[in-house]
């Protein structure tokens, strides 16, 4: 085959991606407190700025504890999108000053992923963030990006969790407080910190039965003063004890089992042992980030066009090991759980799965699979969560997973008997929210996509049958196949 | 050469294969990588095992159907495929295809948009027609990777992960040793099958292996209710729907870039997952609902004609190089067993795989890469 080339490989993405819509000299990410300041400022320094929040999201996605952990305890006004909206306004009078001072304010969009050339890529015509809303989605270019992101709820398994009813204490709290749509009555709170006073404090004020508090350590966490007002409000903090099962029927939560043997009715458990910087989209990016035990987790490490404020930022640092006091959680939890106690509620990973490292159920295991298992994995190199969701599949469903990557990355650490720092952390991926495929679609992608785009990299003699190499077909095949490419 | 030692630099999935046909035969395989098995383009790909392009064709059809049983673990192998055409244009050229795989004795069936529809509940009426292949098919590349590595460590062989090749001992026209920052292996022969890697480690020894390196994307949606058959592409993306019934699918412009003896700096996706998404809706609209979920990039690397670098070397002799040019997965069951025959017979037992020589570039021109605008975006 004569092929004389142009010096151009069309099938290349060179060139061939869509401008932005608009651009902005800020976009802030979040429209709490931290992204609203943010915005603020931004805009009375004189910069065009773009504020969005993701809230309020979908009913389909509350019910997968997208972005908190909301454990189907939400009633049926967070199906009504405009009282949502409504109820984002009036708890946050912020955004009317905000849009006083020319912030541009998007609620109910989603951004779903940052990108910008660096390692690995240089075609992009600008730096952008990826919008969603109901309807479409839609790329803006940015100068600089806020993320205020907050935090997400840190999800615990234990038998019986993976029912309606147990839920975070973020969520719960924006259930309670912005929505008003918690559809509880009865809660137990697991924790003692100051995240487990406060929320308990909160539920209680709010007319919620609030049953008691568990704490797995010999003595309530938190702040002394918040200790002595939940003991003041006649709520009782269990010291060294650990749920141990929770049982239910149709409708949920009904009581859970204590490790005394008690057995404690309620609807609602409400896991309030941490929460977790919402960094899924610097990490989708590949920006810089470090663990920081008293700030809660991972947190950014800084970028030049990105700045992060708020919980997602780091919690406030009060000195307390919040990676340490997760862990004594995650071993109490561990010993008390069975093999058949399911670690990611998507799809359904065990674990005794988990742990020996084996396929989803709908795999056969033949005797050599069922010999491997994590210890026979870490005989060829350190633990790394993304290898393991790759073989079991705990953390590849639809919740992306929101609630199972932090215990999978603790419970790696305790298996392989190493620190929860020498864990990787498992790859955010964008969209870091589920988007369906015709929102995420680019309907009106410019004419060179289109010319450029081939199932594979268009080479001419890559797909020539070996048959027909030097035959008349090769070029029939060329000519019907890679018209346009070589001259 | 039983008894022989034989060291794979790169864990990929030719790789692997290689060296569990190698431990097959009885020779003592050590594989080198310099992060975990399968952690680049063999663990990031569409699956697919229909490669009717290439001289290993027939083995890769013999062998997959008997990969779970062979290896010991599972693959997720399943067979057939469907191709879907949506526009007038595809319709024709998928025709084409199947006129080209009727003459090849390759069973086909065409199928009308009713057939299509029938077939692939996930499909419209929105298509011009179907080519079904009754051969070909796709398994699940990062559990496909494992179970190589782990069939081989079945025979004995070693697998050491976080070992970046460093170089070469050679002494009397063979490779005697290879070098990593903590060890040296000693060897009887050597495998070099480290993907984009390989130019600058051939290299060191002194031979010219030309390939570039590209990005390229895929996208997977959350699990659609399960098709009768989960091969199902066209519309110029290609992939499939796992056996959890999640839609994974990928095609599209690529981008090349410059990939140093350390490996690709990262593998950033991109928006370009708007045009997969925009393709896949269009493809099966009956899915088009269902959300995305992740997006990601594999670096892949290309031989100047597309096709495979499969050669044993005359100098230094007990070298075999292996680049399966952006087709790798699928072949891998059957580029394992040339390799091996190549190391140990010299020459492959059940293809003809002249066409895959290296020396076949020996007079490319030295701007190969400008000359087809294989440049990086400067």
């Amino acid at each position: 085959m004569e092929l004389n080339f142009t010096g151009t490989d069309i099938c290349a993405i060179n060139g061939t991606r869509s401008a932005p819509e608009t651009h902005y000299d800020v976009v802030v990410v979040g429209a709490g407190p931290s992204g609203v300041a943010a915005a603020i400022d931004a805009a009375k320094a004189g910069a065009k700025v773009l504020l969005v929040d993701e809230n309020p999201v979908s009913g389909a996605l509350m019910g997968n504890d997208i972005p908190l952990y909301f454990g189907g305890r939400m009633t049926a006004a967070t199906q009504n999108t405009e009282r949502m909206l409504e109820a984002i306004f009036m708890s946050m009078p912020a955004l009317e000053t905000a849009m006083d001072a020319g912030v541009e304010l998007l609620l109910g969009t989603t951004a779903w992923g940052v990108y910008r050339n660096g390692p690995g890529v240089a075609s992009l015509p600008q730096q952008v963030v990826g919008l969603a809303d109901s309807e479409r989605s839609w790329l803006v270019g940015f100068d600089k990006i806020v993320l205020a992101t907050g935090a997400r709820d840190l999800a615990m398994s234990f038998p019986g969790w993976n029912q309606p009813g147990v839920m975070g204490a973020a969520a719960l709290q924006m259930l309670l407080t912005r929505y008003e749509a918690f559809a509880g009555q009865r809660i137990l709170v697991l924790g003692s910190h100051d995240l487990a006073l406060e929320t308990a404090l909160l539920a209680q004020a709010r007319g919620i039965d609030v049953v008691g508090l568990i704490e797995v350590r010999d003595a309530p966490q938190g702040h002394s003063e918040l200790v002595a007002k939940v003991a003041a409000a006649g709520i009782a903090i269990h010291c060294g004890q650990t749920i141990t099962s929770a049982t239910g029927g149709i409708n949920g939560i009904e009581s859970a089992m204590l490790s005394t043997g008690d057995v404690i009715a309620c609807d609602t458990i409400c896991v309030a042992i941490g929460l977790i910087p919402s960094i899924e989209l610097v990490d989708a990016m590949h920006g810089p980030r470090a663990l920081n035990a008293t700030r809660g987790g991972y947190i950014p490490a800084g970028e030049p066009s990105v700045t992060a404020v708020g919980d997602c930022a780091g919690l406030a640092d009060s000195g307390f090991d919040h990676i340490a006091y997760r862990m004594d959680w995650m071993r109490a939890l561990s010993d008390i759980s069975a093999d058949d106690t399911i670690i990611c509620q998507c799809e359904e990973v065990t674990r005794a799965d988990l742990i020996g490292v084996q396929p989803p159920n709908y795999l056969s295991r033949p005797a050599p699979m069922c010999a491997r298992s994590l210890d026979t994995l870490l005989q060829d190199g350190p633990a790394n969560p993304d290898q393991i969701k790759r073989l079991t599949r705990a953390g590849m469903g639809v919740c992306q997973g929101r609630r199972c990557r932090d215990q999978v990355a603790m419970l790696l650490a305790i298996e392989a008997d190493k620190p929860f720092g020498s864990i990787p952390l498992a790859s955010h991926r964008a969209p870091v929210r589920p988007l369906p495929l015709k929102i995420l679609a680019e309907w009106d992608e410019p004419a060179e996509m289109d010319a450029a785009w081939d199932v594979w990299f268009g080479i001419p003699t890559q797909w020539v049958p070996v048959e027909d190499i030097n035959t008349p077909y090769q070029d029939e095949h060329r000519q019907m196949l890679y018209t346009g490419m070589y001259t | 050469m039983s008894g022989s030692e034989v060291v794979i630099v790169g864990g990929g999935v030719t790789g692997l294969s290689a060296g569990w046909w190698l431990a097959r035969s009885g020779v003592k395989v050590t594989v080198l990588d310099k992060f975990i098995v399968g952690w680049e383009a063999s663990g990031r790909n569409g699956g697919g095992a229909s490669h009717y392009s290439s001289p290993l064709f027939d083995e890769e059809q013999r062998l997959w159907p008997q990969m779970d049983e062979l290896l010991g673990y599972p693959t997720e192998h399943q067979k057939g495929r469907i191709l879907i055409a949506m526009t007038e244009r595809q319709w024709e050229q998928y025709r084409f295809i199947a006129e080209r795989h009727t003459r090849l004795n390759h069973p086909v069936e065409l199928l009308d948009v009713k057939q299509v529809q029938e077939a692939v509940p996930l499909a419209g009426d929105n298509c011009f027609g179907g080519v079904h292949y009754k051969f070909g098919g796709h398994a699940n590349p990062q559990r496909s990777v494992q179970a190589y590595a782990w069939a081989l460590q079945d025979l004995g062989g070693k697998i050491v992960q976080h070992s970046p090749v460093t170089g070469f001992e050679t002494a009397g026209g063979k490779v005697t040793a290879v070098k990593t920052a903590n060890a040296t292996y000693g060897c009887d022969a050597v495998v070099v099958a480290a993907g984009p890697q390989i130019p600058q480690l051939m290299a060191q020894l002194g031979v010219d292996v030309p390939l570039a390196a590209a990005r390229a994307e895929m996208i997977i949606t959350e699990p659609a209710p399960m098709m009768p058959l989960g091969g199902v592409d066209g519309h110029k993306i290609y992939g499939r729907q796992t056996l959890r019934g999640n839609l994974a699918y990928g095609g599209g412009p690529h981008e090349w870039l410059d990939v140093d003896a350390t490996g690709p700096a990262a593998r950033p996706s991109t928006p370009l997952a708007r045009n997969l998404a925009k393709r896949l809706a269009e493809l099966l609209p009956k899915a088009a609902h269902l959300n995305v979920i992740r997006s990601w990039a594999g670096i892949i690397e290309n031989s100047p004609d597309g096709r495979p670098i499969i050669d044993r070397l005359t100098s230094p002799d007990n070298v075999v190089v292996a680049s399966m040019s952006s087709v790798g997965f699928g072949l891998s069951p059957a580029s394992g067993h040339a390799i091996r025959d190549l190391v140990i017979d010299g020459k492959c037992s059940f293809a003809d795989i002249d066409i895959l020589k290296l020396s076949r570039f020996d007079n490319l021109e030295s701007d190969w890469r400008e000359k087809r605008g294989w440049m990086p975006i400067s």
